[in-house]
């Protein structure tokens, strides 16, 4: 039996029987207080790190314990389920395979479902990134009213989803909804069966109101990025004649590059997980025009108790968001380092 | 006394840079374009809102003859509706009450978890670090539909405060480490010595000395978890019917079916939307750190 303490001093390069000598015994101890996991403190004279063990399983335990169970536990449930034809009662015999992930994918509803996600992924990044980055450069200033515009400007983003849907849902009713009649006032109409109930323009519509609601968020985090823009490149680029532009460009942006990338992979899993809103403003229609593929695995699951073809659309869903995610890290993110220091090198010359 | 001090030594400057260095500004003050520019996003932005709080003052056959146009004259029966409808009092309830137990098991196993995690030498520690951060990339969607089945038949928390709560609270677990973590690690060496000399244990180190220190962080994991919760429609969708529903569950239950009362509608969202928002004027900067830690991450 080789406990932990045992193999920490092993790699140590001592005897594999610690307890022979006073000196590697030393050794084992400092070595187990470094390297005991929780709950494994094992043998005597060793009482201190055996303490240790036990603090750190009372401390680290319920949050454990809670994320195994309502986290881990659930999600291979989903796993399970996935590989099985269930309607939600009597035990789990009808085991498919992978059939209920041919189904998944070979259902245009689905596929179309993740095409939108796609879409809104594209579009939110696309339209809030030039957009949140100009206002963040405009309001990077002192100005009047300033700490009154950034609360203001984050409103939205606190608002629940479904709040902020319905107050839209009203505004985009056709004829009588108040957008319809200003377009009216200056002799334009919306389409007849409205922007949420015409398949065409039903996800720009929603991608829309997401960008209300999201646009606050990015231009907080950007703003709060530039406040670490170290203040002696401006006056540096300044003495230099650069005018605002060009410090923007070489020198704002930039330096901004961490913040916009991380904020652009926040959005991006955001953007796969869409649901609260689409179900609010569309429910997915019409025609599954704004279908999502939470909004598919919802239907699937609590309409049609469909529960494996709902689990396989969920493992799809997330196995979808890890692989852009783990590219976006590769790609994207691996590049901030670099970045810094050619930005260093640039700096110093 | 000592604890205000270090405080003041460890958030203090870095405010008080910030402030030199906004003031120092290469580029000061707005001209007229940035105040147009700025007006515009202030009016898109409130637009809605505003017109969501100005219609609930206007009657449906206001609304119905001119969309746009002001409340005339402002009629407050549809907030005083609202606001005597037991079921608006009850949804705010539920709501309030699966937000606070939410928070509490969030900031408590939150900050009991990153105190091992942040200040103790231990061979599993990156790797049980790990199973938090991975946990950011689990949304609640992916395991949506085996939760519902576990908290309604294994647990029988179906339609409970408890059976929303605990879920959101594991959800929340991973941010609030990934948070709470650096914040903890980022407190003086020095302190936890001086302790230990004293003959504190670990654990009164952690109560007598962390928890008043990391009081701000504390704060901002509380307050990102309790928005979270207070927000949150997709979980209690499945597991709250009747009156154990959220005001969100509420609103969007209001607006399907009383439709055609626009101005009815109006004042409900607006009302359910005032507790948020006052909560959110009061904590801003909080909300702000928290975003703003996790982006730098």
């Amino acid at each position: 039996m080789v406990d932990v303490a045992d193999g920490a001093t092993a790699r140590m390069g001592a005897p594999a029987s610690p307890a022979t000598s006073t000196l590697t015994a030393g050794a084992a101890v400092r070595a187990g207080a470094r390297t005991a996991p929780p709950g494994v403190g094992g043998r005597r004279g060793n009482r201190a790190s055996l303490r240790k063990g036990l603090e750190i399983a009372f401390f680290v335990t319920p949050a454990l314990a809670l994320f195994l169970f309502f986290v881990v536990w659930p999600i291979v449930k989903a796993v399970q389920f996935s590989v099985y034809r269930w309607k939600g009662y009597g035990p789990l015999v009808d085991f498919v395979g992978l059939r209920n992930y041919v189904s998944v994918l070979t259902n245009e509803v689905f596929t179309d479902a993740l095409v939108h996600n796609l879409v809104i992924v594209v579009l939110s990044i696309g339209i809030q990134l030039p957009l949140g980055l100009a206002i963040a450069l405009l309001l990077n200033r002192t100005m009047w009213g300033q700490g009154l515009l950034r609360t203001v400007i984050f409103v939205p983003y606190v608002l629940a989803e479904v709040i902020a849907g319905v107050v839209w849902y009203q505004l985009l009713q056709p004829q009588y909804g108040v957008i319809d009649t200003m377009l009216q006032a200056v002799g334009l109409s919306g389409p007849a069966q409205g922007w949420l109930g015409t398949p065409d323009y039903a996800l720009l519509t929603v991608v829309v109101v997401l960008t209300w609601k999201y646009l606050g968020l990015a231009v907080i985090l950007f703003l709060a990025g530039l406040q670490s823009v170290p203040e002696e490149l401006y006056e540096a680029a300044q003495i230099d004649g650069a005018t605002w532009w060009q410090v923007q460009r070489k020198i704002t942006i930039p330096l901004l590059g961490p913040t916009l990338r991380t904020w652009a992979f926040l959005s991006m899993i955001g953007s796969l997980q869409l649901f609260d809103m689409v179900w609010i403003l569309t429910g997915g229609g019409p025609a599954n025009a704004t279908s999502t593929m939470a909004t598919f695995l919802i239907t699937e699951g609590t309409k049609r108790q469909n529960y494996g073809i709902a689990a396989a659309a969920s493992v799809v869903l997330f196995v979808v968001a890890l692989v852009l995610a783990l590219g976006y890290q590769y790609f994207v993110l691996r590049r901030d380092n670099q970045d810094t220091v050619v930005t260093r090198k640039k700096a110093t010359k | 006394m000592s604890a205000d001090a270090l405080t003041d030594l460890s958030i203090a400057p870095t405010a008080r840079e910030r402030r030199r260095r906004r003031s120092t500004n290469a580029f000061q003050g707005g001209n007229p374009l940035v105040y147009a520019v700025a007006l515009v996003v202030v009016a898109l932005t409130l637009g809605p809102v505003l017109y969501g709080v100005l219609g609930g003052f206007r009657t449906n056959a206001q609304l119905a003859a001119d969309p746009a146009g002001p409340p005339d004259p402002w009629v407050l029966s549809n907030y005083t509706g609202v606001l005597t409808n037991p079921a608006f009092w009850q949804y705010a309830l539920n709501s309030a009450v699966i937000a606070v137990v939410t928070t509490a098991l969030v900031v408590v196993f939150g900050v009991m978890a990153a105190y091992p995690l942040a200040r103790y030498q231990f061979r599993w520690r990156e790797g049980l670090y790990m199973v938090f951060v991975l946990g950011l990339l689990f949304p609640a969607t992916v395991a949506i539909i085996p939760l519902f089945i576990l908290i309604t038949r294994d647990l029988q928390l179906g339609n409970t405060w408890w059976g929303v709560a605990l879920p959101q609270a594991a959800f929340a677990l991973p941010m609030t480490v990934v948070i709470l973590r650096p914040f903890l690690q980022a407190l003086p060496k020095e302190l936890e010595e001086a302790a230990m000399l004293d003959g504190t244990s670990r654990i009164g180190f952690f109560w007598r000395i962390l928890i008043p220190l990391s009081g701000p962080g504390l704060v901002t994991v509380g307050v990102l978890a309790f928005v979270g919760s207070w927000n949150a429609y997709l979980l209690p969708l499945l597991l709250l019917q009747g009156d154990m529903k959220t005001l969100p569950l509420g609103v969007a239950d209001f607006s399907s079916e009383h439709s055609s009362d626009i101005a009815g509608v109006f004042a409900f969202t607006t009302l359910a939307m005032v507790p948020a928002l006052v909560f959110f004027l009061t904590m801003q900067k909080r909300i702000v750190n928290g975003l703003q830690g996790a982006v730098k991450g």
